[in-house]
């Protein structure tokens, strides 16, 4: 068993899938068995001066001797893509443990997976327990005219029923095929950018997918700014100030209370705040539409307040 | 020590006050409880001295009533993921005696407590004796639920239950966690139910919490599930006509939720303790705040508990000499 919730992690194998995507072997330095994962799950790994990125596991996910992750270099980001990048064999990694938030559902008749890019990932561990459950899957998948497709023969080997698409409109009017012909009890999953996933689960609704057969991974979002707001402390009475460019994750801490976080884009769960008073401007991707509702717990890593709201600190 | 000392030291105590409320009740697991006589809890799967007996009849109401195992299809990944988790919990906790040993997907579980060495490979039904969930409960005192997480609800859809209090595993088969719940008096619960629903569709891997829930039971008997309630619910008459310190029993479920690691679903481990009114009396300050307790219950939960007629009688028992302070 690992205690606690890091996991040291050592670089086996680095190598490259496609341009700009590498994929990264790691193993426990103790040679260790690793632990098992859900298919979908993410490794949350630390990407120097507090950077935390997720990325999802790719490889076998029952007692795995090792974890695979794929990193798409995106020179435009937090830079947290641009340290993976700079990884070598034998360098040390801090990671998390893996956590569960795009999980296949088991009673599902048919899988139908929808990826766009280096949306792929979290499919591929999908893939592989459809294949050791006999679950009945199939897979689109948008790939940029003229690149290379990440992981193909993995791919191959996975899936019985693979179609590449190349270009917007090609997928588009596959999606719009697909999503009106599955059998009923089909699950959806889809995975890519943020725009791609927006226009799946629009058709998929347009379609008359209950939304509770929809399910989508989003990462690398990146959030607009919000209007700068005020928090009261409820137990200390203090009152920070939250900048429009820093999340209310960031003012609190920077205010000297540690607080748990992992993902810091509304995925994961892990810096859930109950007990929260006032107008709350949801913008996670984890309460469900019910806690919304109830108003009164909130992710700080993405969501804000309205003028003034208060915690339950 | 006598096994009847043996049982009163590890008997998981359920109060911790002088009132009770139904409730969520959960704690990160496991974690050692002491009590006035001795301690509990410091393992997830409890191995003691009736570790065999119950065993042979866990095996023996399953070969009577072979529903009291019952799984849908898409559980298959979870079982296999229940054995695996299990057996290495097992293990674990009792380097001693078991072991689970291998590489990869093919594994090689020994229990020298049973004298049981087993080869299988994982996912290959046809490479252990029965299925999965069945040979996990052939190796632990406790019954087993599995739940499935889907569109935003929980799903008793296996188990491996021989030792049910007054509920049937084949019966609720299917069940949504808030169905399962049903009886379960809703203004008393006061929203418990829901709320224990959402920390539990929250529980990450590796995570394993547990609660503790009482009730009561005419004589020994770890059976009283409502599939066999022609042989056992005439047994009930006992408490209105025995003596009571001997016939009435305090039934303790210690119930852990475990999310397990690779099919994601979430393992109800239930392990039930009977302890007779006569051997409560013998701890002065279980006998003291278990008296504090029947007085502050409320009618509904007393109807819900079925101790309505038997409280004044139960207290008279508790009370009958005086009990010096603890």
């Amino acid at each position: 068993m690992i205690a606690g919730p890091g996991l040291p992690l050592v670089v086996d194998a680095v190598l490259d899938v496609a341009p700009d995507i590498r994929a990264f072997v790691l193993r426990h330095p103790s040679g260790d068995p690793l632990p098992s994962f859900v298919p979908g799950s993410h490794l949350p790994v630390f990407c120097g001066e507090g950077r935390i990125n997720s990325y999802s596991l790719t490889g076998e996910s029952g007692a795995p001797e090792t974890y695979a992750i794929s990193v798409h270099h995106r020179r435009d980001g937090r830079g947290g893509s641009t340290f993976m990048h700079a990884l070598r064999v034998g360098d040390r990694l801090a990671c998390g443990l893996p956590r569960s938030a795009f999980a296949p559902v088991a009673s599902a008749r048919h899988h139908l997976m929808i990826a766009g890019g280096i949306g792929i990932t979290p499919f591929l561990s999908h893939l592989r327990a459809a294949r050791r459950w006999g679950r009945s899957a199939s897979l689109l998948f948008a790939v940029r005219e003229g690149a290379p497709v990440p992981h193909a023969a993995e791919l191959d080997a996975l899936c019985g029923d693979l179609r590449v698409l190349r270009g917007r409109a090609a997928m588009t009017a596959a999606v719009e095929a697909a999503l009106v012909d599955q059998p009923l009890g089909t699950h959806l999953y889809v995975c890519g950018p943020e725009a791609m996933i927006d226009d799946v689960l629009e058709r998929a609704a347009r379609a008359g997918w209950p939304a509770e057969r929809c399910h989508a991974e989003r990462f690398g979002a990146v959030l607009p700014p919000g209007a700068p707001f005020e928090a009261i402390l409820r137990r200390t009475g203090r009152r920070i100030a939250v900048p429009a460019e820093a999340s209310l994750l960031d003012a609190v801490e920077a205010a000297g209370i540690p607080w748990p976080s992992l993902c810091r884009q509304g995925v994961c769960g892990e810096c859930r705040m109950e007990g929260v008073e006032g107008t709350i401007l949801h913008r996670d991707h984890y309460l469900s539409p019910a806690e919304r509702e109830a108003g009164n717990c909130l992710m700080p890593c993405v969501s804000r307040g309205a003028g003034l709201i208060t915690l339950d600190l | 020590m006598t096994p009847d000392e043996a049982r009163l030291s590890r008997f998981p105590w359920p109060f911790t006050g002088d009132a009770y409320r139904y409730s969520a009740n959960v704690e990160p697991a496991p974690k050692l409880r002491r009590t006035p006589v001795g301690a509990w809890g410091g393992a997830v799967l409890d191995v003691d001295a009736d570790y065999e007996a119950e065993l042979s009849e866990r095996a023996a109401v399953l070969a009577r009533d072979p529903a009291r195992h019952v799984e849908l299809p898409h559980m298959r990944a979870a079982t296999w993921d229940a054995l695996v988790w299990g057996l290495r919990e097992l293990a674990a906790t009792h380097p001693e005696t078991m072991s689970l040993a291998g590489a990869g997907r093919h594994l090689v579980w020994s229990n020298h407590r049973l004298g049981l060495t087993q080869g299988f490979r994982l996912g290959e039904e046809d490479t252990l004796p029965m299925a999965p969930l069945r040979f996990l409960a052939s190796q632990i005192q406790e019954d087993v639920v599995l739940l499935d997480q889907r569109e935003g609800q929980l799903f008793a859809d296996a188990g491996c239950v021989t030792f049910a209090s007054n509920w049937s595993m084949a019966f609720d088969l299917g069940m949504s966690f808030r169905e399962i719940h049903g009886p379960v008096p809703h203004d008393l619960a006061d929203g418990a139910i829901p709320r224990a629903e959402q920390f539990l569709m929250r529980l990450q891997p590796g995570e394993v919490f547990r609660r503790i829930n009482w009730t009561s039971t005419a004589g020994h008997r770890l059976d009283t599930a409502l599939d066999s309630y022609h042989e056992w619910g005439p047994s009930r008459r006992a408490l209105a006509t025995g003596d009571l310190a001997a016939v009435f029993h305090m039934r303790n479920e210690v119930q852990h939720l475990v999310r397990l690691p690779e099919s994601g679903a979430i393992m109800f481990l239930i392990r039930t303790y009977l302890l007779p009114l006569g051997e409560i009396c013998r701890v002065p300050e279980w006998r003291r705040q278990f008296a504090a307790v029947l007085r502050t219950l409320p009618e509904d939960i007393l109807q819900y508990k079925g101790l309505t007629a038997l409280r004044p009688r139960i207290l008279a028992v508790l009370e009958a000499e005086p009990v010096e302070a603890a």
